[in-house]
């Protein structure tokens, strides 16, 4: 059953999307209906007119699912699930020339020459401004203004067409009509293509994985494929075609002797350090510039146009071979589309970061798969389930070791036969050791338990610390006074500041955290429950005195009960900042809970496993607050009435 | 012979900050014999609340002393039961533990307790109503829980400040007629504040009009109307001649110390 929903959470988002824009719209009618209504009845201000409303609670969820479903690509994925691998199959076409489009116009504006041509010319006029006159010699001032000049005129002389070098021109030329070629193949249509059995092989998006396939499983998306591998080799033949002219060439030469030269006598001038620094950094900053310039990275701009031509061409060919599925991509995938990088094919934009709904339950569902066999939880452990737990381990996790020692008498010797009889104190130390076999109980087990089993255990070291505490300290000034300071220089720093002093010295499994989360509970339980204690009635410890009560006795049926609506908030508190703080440690340290799997799932930007983590630390904080408020509403209905 | 004695009570403030002392009583002397019902009138702040406080054992006095049945008082006990303003109740108890607190503070017998509980909330008019959450009593009915929670304990004394005070008049009248019947019925010493006159000589055997500033017994009266108030009716004593003259003279001595207080202010 789990199985066939995972496999087909495409199809069922298409059905509960529908269900779900029913339910939106019907809301809506039904919403406006009441509202006309009621208008008529109700004055505005009057906070009567909150009281119920469900229709538009409704309407604001199915809302917000949609608008989930929409910008997760979950309504693109359930109508379009052939979308992805086209779009695919584009960027593949996208990546593969974009080298070459990039350093043309029709990709960036410019042509990547004519930047480096602006680009040098400036840093050459600047050089020649800022020539250092004092740390040269007029000769050698004469030199540099000539190496300089003879460096802008290689850029002039690369970008004079007359000066192309044959070769160069031979291959741009041959590269333009190898474009034109692709272009005609992209006009020529998907005929006759079909995808590999490899290829149809393949999981399909969204059926049974949530990656989207690499493969064409379409005709059209095998003419993109296709386009794209050529592509690509076309790129590798553009990226290496240089513009070295002869007429550069001496120019060339010339130019790194003088500039040799020059470092030559900057080796063995003589002279003030400071001098011997800026002429060498000039003569530095020259040579840069120039070794820049006789590679041959700058072309005439003329001789590029074949090719921006071309490319605009396979560009214009590209969009009429999508069709439809361009205008598929702008309304039902938002964000940027699909990108091809290194092996795999990504979503772009909010799809990234959002998984979809049915993702979302689909690995959910396989999380709380309580078999670990079949791929269920996670690192080898359940997220929520149960186990056998040996009692002798729990008797012997509570019962210390101390007390086998204290027990009168000695533990038993090995005797003269070699054999060792042992008495009652060796039978209490195995107890308190935990080796003694005493049956086991059906118990919980899981991430999820984990981490309730820290916050309730915590909450609970907490409350039966903290509450007597808090009481005495309400009414006890000794307490008041000797442990108010105590608990407020510890209180005021955030718990998770704590966090790392605390699982060095307890570790970083339960201990710690349990440790670190008792304080968080013991300070909230000690304030409330001191506030509870010292807003007791005077008159009523005054009555409580004249029925002949003890002082234990008002403690416990005076203090204690009227501290009560105090102490269950306090618990409330307690419980969900223990929660949130509990999170975050596990997030620090650990290898299990819920706050784990979140760090695992961070590390790996595994973004469903992140939203899953979150909504079910969402989901158990709710419902830790709504079972405090039920109990706090049956268990103290004077609240408020005394 | 448990008779309330006090001898030269009295009780000085002294505020911890400024050190300036309020004398709150002084040297207060008065013997109230076994089963009389004393009641205590004074203007706002002449010190009855305080004086009630040291014989409930709340507060040590500063000087002199009071005994009941010849001990001396030092501290809070269960021969001298309280009635405060506002009840006091426990409101996290249902009425019939309020009631059977102190016998439960003493590990009573749990079925005689029962029984116990059940005489009493009959006789403050209360039965049927042992399993109601004190919260939802009215004013009147508060009162009568608290009645019954410090008769049901059997103390010698019954201590009242301002029992009825927060109540309207029509429960008023018929709580001071609860009261006069329990005085009758049980026999107990009763020494009940009032800030209302009528009250006071209403349900005073023996009436004292306190002074401030310092705390002292102004004037005492021994008057007729509680032991006739115990046949007749309360609204027809009112009407009496001998009942106006004597309200119409505390209410001026009142208003006289009030005025005095207003002027020296
Ligand atoms: N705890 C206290 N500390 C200082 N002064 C007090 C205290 N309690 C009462 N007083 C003063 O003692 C006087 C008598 O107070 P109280 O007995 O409450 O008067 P009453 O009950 O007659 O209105 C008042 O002036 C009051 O300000
Ligand atoms: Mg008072």
């Amino acid at each position: 059953m789990l199985e066939w929903l995972s496999d087909n959470r495409s199809s069922i988002a298409a059905v509960i999307i529908v269900l779900l824009a029913i339910t939106f719209v019907v809301s809506i009618f039904i919403g406006r209906r009441q509202t006309v209504l009621r208008a008529k009845d109700e004055v505005f201000g009057d906070p009567e007119r909150t009281k119920g409303g469900w229709y538009w609670a409704v309407c604001g969820i199915s809302a917000l699912l949609l608008a989930w479903f929409y910008y997760s690509w979950g309504v693109g994925r359930a109508y379009f699930p052939s979308a992805a691998n086209e779009m695919c199959q584009i960027a593949k076409l996208e990546e593969s020339i974009s080298p070459i489009t990039a350093a043309l116009p029709i990709g960036s504006r410019y042509y990547k020459s004519t930047l480096l041509v602006a680009r040098n010319n400036n840093q050459l006029a600047d050089l020649k401004n800022e020539l250092p006159t004092e740390a040269f010699t007029a000769e050698e001032q004469a030199e540099l203004k000539t190496i300089l000049e003879q460096t802008s005129r290689l850029i002039t002389n690369s970008s004079d067409p007359a000066n192309l070098n044959k070769e160069s021109e031979a291959k741009l030329a041959a590269l333009g009509d190898q474009l034109k070629e692709l272009t005609n193949e992209l006009r020529a249509g998907p005929q006759g293509l079909t995808p590999t059995s490899e290829a149809l092989a393949q999981p399909k998006w969204g059926v049974s994985d949530i990656e989207i396939p690499v493969l064409p499983m379409t005709a059209k998306g095998v003419l993109f494929d296709a386009v794209a591998t050529k592509g690509q080799e076309l790129t590798s033949t553009f990226v290496k075609i240089r513009n070295h002219i002869p007429v550069n060439d001496e120019l060339i030469a010339d130019t790194k002797e003088r500039i040799a030269a020059l470092k030559k006598a900057n080796k063995t001038a003589e002279g003030d350090e400071t001098v011997a620094e800026t002429r060498n950094a000039y003569v530095k900053a020259v040579e840069r510039i120039f070794k820049r310039l006789d590679d041959g990275f700058i072309f005439p701009a003329k001789s590029l146009d074949g090719i921006n031509t071309a490319i605009g061409e396979l560009n214009d060919a590209k969009d009429e071979a999508r069709g439809s599925l361009g205008l598929i991509d702008a309304v039902f995938f938002p964000g940027d589309g699909v990108v091809k990088s290194k092996t795999q094919c990504t979503e772009q934009g909010s799809a990234r970061w959002l998984p979809k709904p049915t993702d979302v339950v689909a690995t959910f569902g396989k999380l709380a798969n309580p078999d670990l066999e079949s791929g269920g939880g996670y690192r080898g452990f359940p997220l929520l389930w149960w186990k056998w737990l040996p009692v002798g381990d729990v008797v012997g996790f509570v019962v210390p070791d101390w007390i086998a020692d204290a027990w009168p008498g000695e533990y038993a010797r090995h005797g003269a036969d070699g054999k060792i009889e042992p008495n009652f104190k060796d039978k209490l130390l195995s107890v308190a050791q935990g080796e003694v076999e005493l049956g086991s109980i059906p118990w919980l087990d899981g991430h999820i338990w984990d981490s309730l089993f820290r916050v309730l255990v915590a909450l609970g070291l907490g409350i039966f610390i903290g509450v007597p505490l808090g009481l005495f300290m309400g009414v006890s000034k000794f307490f008041k006074s000797f442990f108010d300071p105590l608990i407020e220089l510890y209180r005021p720093v955030p718990p998770l500041a704590w966090a790392p002093l605390i699982l060095t010295i307890f570790g970083i499994q339960d201990d710690g955290k349990i440790f670190l989360l008792f304080m968080v509970a013991f300070a909230i339980m000690v304030i409330s429950a001191r506030t509870g204690a010292s807003g007791t009635q005077l008159s009523k410890i005054r009555a409580a005195h004249s029925l002949g009560s003890t002082d234990r006795q008002i403690m416990w049926n005076v203090i204690l009960p009227n501290a009560m609506p105090e102490i269950l908030t306090g618990i409330r508190i307690a419980i969900g900042v223990c929660w949130g703080t509990l999170v975050a440690a596990e997030m620090l340290a650990g290898t299990t809970g819920v706050g784990f799997i979140e760090n695992i799932a961070r590390t790996v930007s595994d973004y469903e496993l992140i939203w899953v983590t979150i909504l079910i630390m969402g989901l158990l904080g709710l419902m830790f607050d709504l079972m405090m408020r039920w109990v706090i509403d049956k268990t103290i209905p004077w609240r408020g009435k005394g | 012979m448990s008779d309330l004695v006090c001898s030269d009570l009295s009780m000085t403030f002294t505020n911890p900050q400024t050190g300036a002392a309020v004398e709150a009583l002084k040297d207060i002397n008065f013997t109230l014999k076994k089963g009389e019902l004393l009641s205590v009138l004074g203007p706002s702040g002449c010190g009855k609340t305080t004086l009630l406080n040291m014989i409930a054992g709340f507060l040590i006095p500063t000087g002199g002393n009071s005994t009941l049945g010849g001990n001396v008082i030092d501290g809070p006990g269960v021969e001298r039961g309280m009635v405060f303003q506002q009840g006091a109740l426990f409101e996290w108890l249902p009425v019939s533990k309020n009631v059977d607190y102190g016998l439960r503070m003493k590990n009573t017998d749990p079925a005689e307790s029962r029984k116990l509980v059940e005489k009493w909330l009959d006789i403050v008019g209360l039965q049927g109503f042992g399993d109601t959450p004190t919260y939802q009593l009215s004013g009147g009915m508060q009162q009568r829980v608290a009645l019954a929670r410090c008769l049901i304990n059997d103390p010698d004394v019954i201590l009242m400040d301002e029992p009825l005070g927060a109540l309207d008049a029509l429960t008023r009248e018929k709580m001071q007629s609860l009261v006069l019947e329990l005085w009758k019925e049980t026999g107990k010493t009763i020494m009940i504040i009032t800030h209302s006159v009528e009250e006071a000589l209403l349900l005073g055997e023996r009436l004292f009009v306190m002074a401030p500033r310092p705390g002292r017994i102004y004037k005492e009266y021994n008057l007729p109307f509680a032991e006739r108030g115990l046949t007749e009716s309360l609204r027809d004593i009112k009407q009496d001649e001998h009942f106006s003259e004597v309200r119409e003279e505390i209410l001026t001595m009142i208003w006289d110390m009030e005025e005095e207080i207003m002027g020296r202010a």
